[in-house]
């Protein structure tokens, strides 16, 4: 058997109508179609899921760790961007 | 049995236990086979895969032997029947305790039952026994998504490389002669038909066959003659296989009579 290896696939699950894909996991897989069945056998054995997507691990850009220093540490210091600075009113539950 | 003549409903009833003890016991006997591959796969998706089908088969033959215990009317529940039936006794299919083999050949096995259960589930979904016809409904489900599971993997192998058309040629040519007990029609299944609970085995054969010769196509591969002389699982003629298969399966509750967990 050749221990080459099937490409790498990365799962995303809709838990239920109305809420958004969320990253589950990854599978091996010859191609997506295939991908999509596994990530069936894999991730939703439980009632986990409504939808599948999978995407070639491969295809995904991601921010390089090194330049995490200027992407995200400029943010740190601007906390009046977050919403904290409102007088929430006793009446209003569950914000 | 005592010599007064059964009455119609009595015989009734044993058409519809044995009837019902076919389709039992070909999910279960295929549900143990199916098993013996978790932590063997190629591959861990694979390994999943096998035996999210084997919960499926294992699932179906509860149902389905509950169903029968009830219709025999002995106090018999689904764990004795699947435990403590000897060889003999069991009715499943032929082709379902044939070993594993290799990957292909387990698809090749699989592809054939996978298409000729949804064929007969989806006929009994609409039968006239609602219990019978509410299991099927809920296993056609099941068998849809195994069909499509099995179907596409003979695609891949038969189209794949010389070496996986190999394998499953040569696993379709040796599983072929098993087919023919599928839809034999004998007598059993024809007072099962007469009684309004069994489907039309031709009309089955005729759905399976063009199945077969269309998924062959795709695959690359050719559709082996099938010739008769294999034993008939259904009527309790087995292979040497479904000895070997109960002595793992029945093991703890013979030698711990009512072992439970």
């Amino acid at each position: 058997m050749t221990k080459e290896q099937w490409p790498l696939y990365e799962v995303f699950i809709r838990a239920k109508g109305g809420l958004d894909h969320k990253h589950v996991g990854s599978v091996h897989a010859t191609d997506a179609a295939m991908a999509v069945e596994h990530a069936r056998d894999v991730y939703t054995r439980r009632m986990e899921g409504v939808s599948i997507w999978v995407v070639r691990s491969s295809e995904i850009v991601a921010s390089d760790p090194r330049e995490s220093g200027s992407l995200f540490d400029p943010a740190r210091d601007k906390v009046y961007r977050h919403p904290t600075f409102y007088e929430i009113p006793d009446e209003v539950k569950n914000l | 049995m005592n010599a007064a003549p059964r009455s119609g409903a009595a015989v009734h009833d044993a058409v519809r236990f044995e009837y019902v003890l076919r389709l039992a016991d070909t999910s279960l006997i295929l549900g143990q086979r199916l098993g013996e591959w978790v932590g063997h796969a190629p591959a861990l998706e694979e390994d999943l895969g096998f035996g999210n089908l084997a919960l499926d088969f294992i699932g179906q033959a509860r149902l389905l032997l509950s169903y029968a215990g009830e219709i025999e009317g002995r106090g018999r529940t689904e764990d004795d029947l699947a435990f403590l039936r000897d060889g003999a006794d069991f009715r499943n299919l032929t082709l379902v305790e044939q070993p594993n083999g290799d990957f292909g050949h387990t698809i090749v096995r699989q592809y054939f039952v996978d298409l000729y259960q949804t064929l007969l589930f989806d006929a009994l979904s609409l039968c006239s026994d609602a219990r019978l016809a509410a299991i099927a409904a809920k296993a056609l489900k099941e068998s849809q998504y195994h069909l499509r599971f099995s179907s596409n993997w003979l695609v891949r192998l038969g189209d794949g490389t010389a070496e996986s058309h190999r394998r499953v040629q040569d696993a379709a040519d040796r599983l072929m002669r098993f087919t023919p007990e599928i839809f034999d029609g004998d007598a059993l299944e024809q007072s099962a038909r007469t009684a309004g609970f069994a489907p039309d085995g031709a009309a089955l054969q005729s759905g399976w066959e063009s199945g077969v010769a269309a998924t062959f196509r795709e695959a690359t591969l050719e559709v082996p003659k099938a010739q008769r002389g294999a034993p008939a699982g259904k009527r309790g003629d087995h292979s040497e296989h479904l000895g070997y298969i109960l002595a793992e399966m029945q093991f703890m509750q013979r030698a711990y009579p009512g072992a439970a967990w």
